[in-house]
């Protein structure tokens, strides 16, 4: 089982969706299916009168780039992430991270 | 590090076809038995530090699409049949050849116009061409108001004598880590919303770092909420097309609270007298009038932005798009220079071309070196525009879009008999009033197109269609900003050639001084690459980019150390060596030498009638990450994640209209109606709708009348012509148009 996952600062994470095509080239997906997929919300706020977020949301093809990471690279959603808004690493060292920062999100996907 | 056996990397850069945009990022390419079978983010370029985009990384389905162009074809039939033959590279230059030198003898070489799309790799070879075939003629057909960047450049140009970009570290080659580097405490974002593209060579995603890394807080100037616009400190959610006003309200807050930089404007301005004087007709009450944004938030917006230290101003579209946009940019041009914040870390600095080098030879010096006196004189004298617009001569010495669909049509003052049209999909992209664009350009009688698939523009209009390579099928270079930059040619795709190949052959048939001048296209490439003293191979050996060196091209505080003068001396690159804050340029172009706002030509206030029937304000143009203009629409990991020509309407005006959420609409006005699948969105004002350009369905019938659906789906049929702006560049009406809403009652519409 691995001791690995992701962490995600969704504050920064603006919806590109590189993440999503990253994993599909990565990993021959067709249209249709990913390890990772980006959900929007879009709603009216109490300080503001819109909130707009994004969060990736590794499904349940997500392997954290077994491969990949076996070499020392990082999984390609990583890798290519724009914002620069996802982490990966071992999961008690995200959770510290985790700690320092709010809107972050934890994912062990498997 | 472990690879497969027989994988072959191949570290390149982008800007060109396949990505598609203006960012000159690193990738890398993996090659196995001459296939591209993955692209990966070079970590090692300071572009983009290991990123990519969605575009770039779906670019094995783009390059082996089984609708991909690969051989040169013949139009067999009528013109719009549809029906093509392959012909060899050959055949296909002969008759090239033949037709061009035929129009040349019997009506002169401006007969001729040479038609880019968006600014990638195109803009060398096709001025290249151009120039050699003798026609003045090259134009961005269809842009009307020719609304990119080319106002925002010409008012830079006028104020500062140079071009200026935010500074997001992207001179500097260990970027934000470099000692020299400041983040800015404050990012003014006008009209853009950079996260979905890199345009005018630019990162979008830079402006995320400096937020993420460097704790820059956002002033977001947009009629949309955008994430952008939901993290920034204030948003001015204005009326598209009163930028200009805005502008011209916070530079009155800035001068009337006396926040501007007083010793730098004594020391390095011009004409701020004159500025104050103009900006007392823009009181932020007035200004919150003709905006819809609140008084207090403009005069917030600007003491933060006036306060902060430094402060940086990044821009889009929408400033170009504006009325007068030349005018509003210099507005803007005015915000950095009288807070200080010229060629500063983190500020606006002075971008010139890296190493001095640019992709083709565009000063008059340079011109004249290669074609003569008597070719320049001829050229600015026949150029469409030039005698209209002073610009055209004094600035931007390509032909006018408005006008040049004008002269097409009217075949005056004299005819245009033919086009040669290259990576622009225009039917289907920036042609405004599309229908007068597509009847026009049918009357030619020689038209060729170089395009990677077809499309209803090579479907409606070519005589002759060529297949272009992706940046991963050439050898190219690129110079825009920094890096400099070159693009490896790792694979081959079919019979497909680079624009640069291309051009290079047709010039040399068309003017023999090419074949003397240069046996190669590397060897002009490596010509052109003299100035920062490399090659073509040097560069690609040490991966593809080089970061500029001290001196000219560098910044910071250039203006301090008398490197941006051709005297030597200190100060800026205009008449009186300062900044010019009326501007002198502007005085001899016959424009007002200082900013001045301009309503929208089709608005609430100026056209209160047409308002009553078309009670919304259409914007158009804005960006998603995952399409770029007109392409991308076949590619299959791209085109899932937007399958549908959606427009954004607000809830409360989805509910008043009895619109519900996946409903076909048409959005029209007296101009015609376009096809749309209703999206409901906070994002947008309820007095506004949001849709995406460039729509045309490549899985339709692409032969007339029907030409993958362009007719139900561009939105730009909707859009008036010509420009709304006395220079002739900007005012574009492709996010000020009025118009209405109306559901299609059948299953798909």
């Amino acid at each position: 089982m691995s001791r690995h996952g992701l962490l995600i600062d969704y504050h920064y994470c603006t919806g590109c969706q590189t993440c999503e095509v990253a994993c599909q080239q990565e990993h021959g997906h067709p249209p249709g299916q990913s390890g990772i997929k980006v959900t929007e919300f879009v709603m009216k706020g109490r300080t503001k009168p819109v909130i707009i977020d994004h969060l990736p949301f590794p499904t349940e093809l997500c392997i954290l780039c077994a491969g990949r990471t076996s070499r020392g690279e990082l999984p390609a959603c990583v890798k290519h992430c724009q914002a620069n808004c996802m982490q990966f690493g071992l999961l008690p060292e995200l959770l510290e991270e985790m700690l320092k920062r709010p809107r972050t999100v934890l994912f062990r996907p498997r | 590090m472990k690879r497969d056996k027989g994988i072959q990397e191949f570290k390149t850069s982008t800007w060109s076809a396949g990505a598609g945009c203006h960012g000159g990022c690193g990738q890398k390419l993996q090659v196995k038995n001459g296939r591209l079978i993955k692209v990966e983010g070079n970590e090692e370029h300071p572009w983009n530090q290991g990123r990519a985009c969605p575009r770039v990384l779906a670019l094995t389905q783009f390059m082996y699409h089984p609708d991909r162009l690969t051989q040169p074809l013949k139009r067999v039939g009528a013109r719009g049949e549809g029906k093509f033959a392959p012909i060899s590279w050959s055949e296909a230059y002969d008759f090239c050849e033949e037709k061009l030198k035929a129009i040349r003898d019997r009506d002169g070489a401006e007969a001729v116009v040479f038609v880019q799309g968006t600014g990638r790799d195109i803009g060398g070879p096709i001025t290249f061409l151009a120039n050699n075939y003798g026609s003045p003629n090259v134009s961005q057909l269809g842009l009307s108001g020719q609304s990119c960047y080319t106002p925002r450049l010409a008012a830079m140009k006028s104020t500062v004598g140079d071009f200026c970009v935010f500074d997001a570290s992207q001179f500097l080659e260990k970027r934000y880590d470099d000692p020299a580097y400041s983040y800015p405490e404050v990012i003014l974002v006008w009209g853009a919303n950079p996260p979905p593209t890199c345009a005018d060579g630019f990162f979008g995603h830079w402006i995320v770092d400096c937020m993420r890394r460097g704790g820059s807080q956002i002033i977001c100037i947009e009629p949309r909420h955008t994430w952008l616009s939901s993290r920034a400190k204030y948003h001015l959610q204005l009326r598209p097309g009163t930028d200009g006003a805005l502008a011209l309200g916070m530079l009155n807050v800035i001068i009337q609270e006396g926040l501007y930089d007083q010793a730098f404007v004594e020391r390095w301005t011009v004409g701020f007298d004159r500025l104050r004087k103009r900006v007392q007709e823009y009181p932020p009450a007035r200004v919150a009038a003709i905006t819809w944004v609140p008084e207090e938030l403009i005069v917030a917006a600007a003491r933060l932005y006036a306060t902060a230290k430094p402060a940086g101003l990044h821009w889009g579209l929408a400033v170009d798009m504006a009325p007068e946009g030349t005018s509003v940019a210099q507005a803007l041009t005015h915000l950095w220079s009288i807070t200080g914040n010229v060629d500063i870390p983190g500020g606006n600095v002075i971008a010139r071309p890296s190493h001095g080098v640019t992709t083709y030879p565009y000063t008059t010096e340079e011109l004249v070196a290669l074609f003569g006196q008597e070719h320049m004189d001829r050229a600015s004298q026949k150029r469409i525009g030039a005698d209209r617009y002073p610009m055209v001569k004094g600035f931007r010495a390509w032909a006018h879009p408005d006008l040049t669909i004008e002269q097409i049509d009217s075949g005056k003052p004299y005819p245009i008999r033919a086009a040669w049209i290259q990576s622009a999909n225009l039917l289907a992209g920036q042609a405004a009033r599309t229908k007068f664009h597509y009847e026009a350009l049918k009357k030619l009688e020689f038209v060729v197109v170089v395009d990677l698939f077809h499309n209803p523009t090579t479907m409606a209009l070519a005589d002759i269609v060529l297949p272009a390579a992706t940046f991963a099928e050439k050898d190219s270079f690129r110079s825009w900003w920094a890096p400099l930059g070159v693009i490896q040619k790792a694979v081959q795709v079919g019979e497909c050639k680079s624009d640069w190949e291309i051009n290079f052959e047709m010039a040399r048939r068309l003017n023999p001084d090419v074949g003397r001048r240069y046996a190669t296209v590397m060897e002009l490439f490596n010509r052109r690459l003299a100035n920062a003293d490399t090659t073509f191979d040097q560069m690609v050996a040490r991966g593809c980019w080089a970061m500029p060196p001290e001196g000219a091209t560098k910044p910071y505080r250039r203006h301090e150390r008398g490197l941006l003068r051709p005297d030597g001396s200190p100060g800026f690159n205009t008449p009186s060596g300062k900044i010019e804050l009326w501007s002198t340029a502007f005085e001899g172009w016959g424009l007002d030498p200082l900013p001045f706002y301009r309503e929208p030509a089709q608005s609430p206030v100026s056209t209160p009638e047409l308002f009553a029937k078309y009670p919304l304000i259409l914007i158009s143009g804005s960006r998603i990450s995952t399409l770029f203009h007109s392409e991308h629409r076949m590619i299959p990991w791209l085109r899932e994640k937007h399958p549908d020509p959606l427009v954004d309407i607000h809830p409360d005006t989805a509910r008043d209209s009895g619109l519900r959420e996946g409903d076909w609409v048409y959005i029209e006005n007296d101009l015609g109606r376009v096809r749309r699948k209703v999206k409901l969105s906070l994002t947008v004002h309820p007095q506004m709708i949001n849709t995406v350009h460039g729509w045309w369905m490549p899985e339709e019938e692409g032969a007339e009348p029907h030409l993958f659906g362009v007719w139900s789906y561009q939105i730009n049929q909707l859009i008036p012509g010509p420009q709304e702006s006395g220079s002739g560049f900007g005012g574009g009406q492709y996010k000020t148009t009025l118009v209405r809403l109306s559901r299609i009652n059948e299953e798909k519409g």
